[in-house]
Formats: structure tokens, sequence, C-alpha cells
């Protein structure tokens, strides 16, 4: 094939401790470490390791995002893409709008193939890999944790609950990553030294034409309740009679 | 207000994840269709028509819908669904699939992972792999969710007159995908997901062999086995056994961590358990904060007595 374009997001890092902020507006993301969505380095990983098969000739990577969001794209340049775009917004983007967006740059782009995270860990809607196939009208193989391609289709391994199922879509298509889809590299200084000399370019959401302007309010975002501290015990048979006759959970 | 519940069903019965959805629905509407959709699915309807609160059972039966893939059963659903004010799937790996193309379909936006509700539309989610709470208003003229089914129990009551079945005609094949195979994992140990008790490894299990100390317990108890990501990044257990952020988040009745610090991507996944214990030989590890029971000590001491202790006391 001769295109295939990954979507990655900007979010904070799966290592930091999330803070909800005072004002319960949202989640404290100011000094806050930021790198791409892992599930998003799994989709980018996997469309490099296409294109080293010689499956694909080359890889778009894209963002939706404010100028911050640049990093992530220098780290899928890095990683191995070939281009990138950043769609450059101010507010919210949710993701039905994501999605439109994402539509209006295939339609642009004519990738044979989109291959997303299957969510983002902030939100984690888990929404817009199946809303872009959706508005496509392109198959889609959501939670891939393997894939194998033939002449116009490609064989999807997904994880589903209690299993595996395989599915064969024709290409086009739209496939989202789970996490045994693959194990992300390692940068090497010589790529990111490299990264800054291929190609990144901003537009506005505004220049496709759509509405990204939310649906859904947040009315609020508070910490999750705290758990009461417990107590420690001396003895593993202690912990069996707490557990009977205590918690009454066996 | 009318709901539309889209069934989970293995052709013969309505599976669990839709039974806590009802729940869900019943908070919403009273009127309530169920739509199962599937081949050779007509006892899953019967099924569906015993449910309580069901006014009616909508069944798409027909080859073409085989393995409900999502390419064609959105567009049938899109059709059906437009006179709906809510959508509702439960939110597993089969909601999670088909509803967000449903929305793109009718262009609306949708909620996941709804674990509480205030009508008509007003519902609370987890963010931030619930280290964060958000309350989120729809602004939609229908609304789509799926619905955490840890968040509502299953119905207790029972249905006064069974509900009829109504057979939904259109055959719209899928052009797209086929279906090629499934392996369900064959364990005789219940999914992570789905378990009413978990015990997880860190990296303080030391080797992959040395899980067979957790397997051990974890038959005693019925238990699922899960990992931290350290023991999975180092190779003691699979990557699909992996409890956390990007993992699997669950939320049994009783988790016990052995040899697993609490790391904040570890906790994330597993904290809103009923009952947390901690097995750890340090007494300053994190996950002693969030544990209900901590047992300080050398799980390699601890494991085997916890063993043996379930034999004697049975469980």
């Amino acid at each position: 094939m001769e295109k295939i374009l990954v979507a990655v997001k900007r979010v904070v890092d799966y290592k930091a401790s999330i803070r909800v902020k005072a004002d319960g507006s949202g989640v404290e993301t100011a000094n806050v470490k930021m790198s791409m969505n892992p599930f998003d380095e799994i989709a980018l990983e996997e469309a490099v390791r296409i294109k080293e098969k010689g499956l694909a000739k080359e890889i778009i990577a894209v963002t939706i995002g404010t100028d911050a969001a640049q990093e992530v794209l220098r780290t899928a340049l890095a990683m191995g893409a070939d281009k990138a775009i950043l769609v450059k917004v101010e507010t919210e983007v949710q993701p039905l709008a994501a999605a439109k967006i994402l539509k209006a740059l295939v339609l642009q782009e004519t990738p044979q193939l989109v291959i997303l995270g299957k969510q983002a860990i902030d939100t984690d809607n888990n929404q817009v890999g199946q809303m872009l196939a959706g508005l496509l009208q392109w198959p889609q193989g959501t939670f891939a944790s393997k894939l194998d391609f033939h002449d116009d289709s490609v064989s999807v391994v997904r994880e589903i609950d209690g299993g595996l199922e395989t599915l064969l879509l024709k290409l086009p298509a739209v496939i989202t990553t789970d996490l045994r889809l693959n194990e992300p590299r390692y940068i090497s200084l010589p790529n990111i030294v490299q990264a800054k000399r291929k190609p990144l370019t901003t537009i506005t959401a505004d220049s496709l034409q759509i509405n990204s302007a939310p649906t859904i309010k947040t009315l609020r975002v508070a910490a999750p309740e705290k758990r009461r501290s417990g107590v420690r015990l001396e003895s593993v048979a202690d912990l069996i009679n707490r557990l009977k006759n205590e918690a009454q959970v066996i | 207000m009318k709901t539309l519940l889209i069934a989970e069903h293995d052709n013969q019965t309505i599976k669990p994840a839709t039974l806590h959805t009802l729940t869900a629905a019943k908070q919403l509407s009273d009127n309530i269709d169920i739509l199962v959709i599937g081949s050779d699915c007509h006892a899953a309807a019967q099924n569906a028509c015993e449910l309580p609160f069901v006014k009616r059972a909508l069944l798409a039966d027909n080859p073409v819908y085989a393995h409900q893939l999502a390419e064609n059963c959105a567009t049938l659903i899109a059709e059906l669904g437009k006179d709906y004010d809510y959508i509702l799937a439960g939110a597993t790996t089969f909601g999670k699939n088909l509803l967000p193309r449903i929305a793109a379909m009718l262009d609306v936006a949708m909620v996941s992972d709804v674990m509480q509700i205030t009508v008509p539309d007003t519902f609370v989610r987890p963010i931030y792999a619930g280290n964060a709470i958000a309350t989120v208003q729809s602004q939609d003229r229908i609304k789509l969710l799926t619905i955490r089914t840890t968040a509502f129990a299953i119905p207790t009551e029972k249905n006064s007159a069974a509900a009829a079945i109504e057979k939904i005609t259109q055959v719209i094949p899928n052009e797209l995908a086929r279906f090629e195979s499934q392996t369900l994992t064959q364990s005789k140990r219940p999914e992570l997901t789905a378990a009413r008790i978990i015990i997880s490894g860190g990296r303080g299990l030391k080797s992959a062999d040395n899980f067979h100390l957790l397997e051990e317990v974890a038959d005693r108890l019925g238990a699922a086995v899960g990992a931290s990501r350290a023991a999975v990044d180092a190779g003691f257990a699979p990557n699909d056994y992996q409890v956390g952020q990007t993992g699997k988040v669950v939320a049994p009745d009783l988790y016990i961590a052995v040899g697993i610090s609490g790391a904040i991507q570890h906790i994330a996944g597993m904290k809103d358990s009923k009952v947390i214990v901690a097995i750890n030989s340090d007494p300053e590890a994190p996950i002693f904060q969030i544990a209900d029971y901590g047992l300080v000590g050398d799980l390699f001491k601890i494991l085997p007595e916890l063993r043996n202790e379930l034999d004697k006391t049975g469980s």
C-alpha cells in the first residue's frame, strides 16, 4: 500500500500522578510530564514494522491539539513516520469531532490504512477509531493484537472478552491497537536528530470546515473516593479468618 | 422516553453484561426495547422476553448478522435507533466495538463507561483510569451510553408479563469484513474482567516459574490470575495478565496483590476492588496505603502457607 495514517495524542504520562484541580474543572496538566499516548505508540510502531516489511511506502502521523502537541509528532517522526500533520485547535476536541477531522485528512491524504490507539489514557473514551470507520464506511479492526496483510485485505486478531477473534477486513480499513500488538522501539539519538529534518505541517481545524464544538459538557471532575486505611495482620490464618468472617469475600 | 438496549448473547441466552445494563436502562426510562441481533438467535430473543422491564424484544435473525460484526450491525442499529432517546450497551469489548460506530452514523456523541446516572442527561464516568471521576451532561438528541457493568447490579425482579418478539426484516450484508475464527481462552480460571476474586503477582515473584505459587492459591479460591506491568515487562507473565492503566481495569470483590509495590499505573487498574489484600516484604510499599488487609513478609513463605491454610479450612 502507498500510505498509512497514524493518529497520535499527547496525554499526561502514564507514570505521572493525576491531580484533580481544586475548582473541579478538570485534571491538572500544567507542569506535568506529557507523552505520547501508549496505545498510539503501539499504533506507530506497527505502521513502522509494516513499512519495514516493504508493505507500505509512507507513514503520516497526525495529531489534534495545541502547538505543544508538536512534541508527540517529533517523537512519531523519530520512531519512523515520514511526515507529520498538526491539526491546531485551541479548545477541547471530543471524539466525534476528532473522527470528523481525521476523516477530512483521510480524504486528503488517501491512506489505505489508518491505525490508532484503542483509547487515550486521559479521557478513556475508546471511540475515535470506531467513529472514523463509521464515518468513512470502512471496516474496523478494534483492539488488534496481530495483523497479517494480503493483497487487498488484512487479517486482524482482536482481543475480545474471554479470548481472541480473527476478522478479515477489506482494505482500506481502520485498526485500533491493543497492548499485545507489539512493543514500541526505543528511539535512538540519531533518529531524534534526523526527525528534526522531516516535514511537520500545521493546519487549523477551521480550514477543514469542521464544527468541532463539544456536545458533552463536563460539569465537574472530582478525585475518586479515598480508600480507608486498612489493618496490618500478623498471620495467614488471621487473613483467611478476616476474609471469611469480616469481609465475607471468600 | 424510549430506550433501545443492545443485547450481548451467544445465540441461546443473554449475557450477564446486558442484565447489568438493563438495570441502568430502567433508571432512564420504563419504555425499554431490547435488540437481539445475530444468526439462529431465536432462543436468545425468547430469553430476552423473559427479562424484567422489557417491553419488546426486537429480533434481527439472519446469517448476515452472524458474529455481530460492527460494519452492518451498526448500520442496522443506527436505522432502528433513530427514534429512541437512549441506546445502551454494556461497556464490554462487544459494546465498545459497536456503539461508537453507531453514534458516528447518527452524528451524535457517546458517553463511555457510565457508572452513575442522573436522569435524564447527566452521567458519571471514570477518566484517567479512574484517577478522576467526571460528571458530564449530554446535549445530544439521542444519548448513546456504554454501561460499566460492575456499577449496576443485575435486576432481581421477575417480569410480570413476557414481552413480545418483533421481527426485524431488514437484511444488510457485510461487504467489508468477514468473520474468520474465534478462540476463547480454555481456562478453568475465570477471565480477569469478570472474576470475583483476582490474585496478582508483581516483580516480587522473581520469575515466571514462581507464578505457579499464585496459581495454586487462585485455584483454591476460584480466582483469576493477574500481574503488574513490572512483572509483565520482566517476562514473568503474559501481557494479557496485565492489570493497570495500560492493561485491564478490574473491580473484583477481592483483589490480592502479591509482591506488587503499588505503582500508580497498577493502582489505577484495581483500586475500585471491594477488598484489597497486600502481601509484600517491604513494609513501606505504597500498596499498603490502599489495602484493607496487609501482610508484611516473604511471599515465598506466605503463598504456600495460604494454600495450605485454604486446604485446611476449605473456602
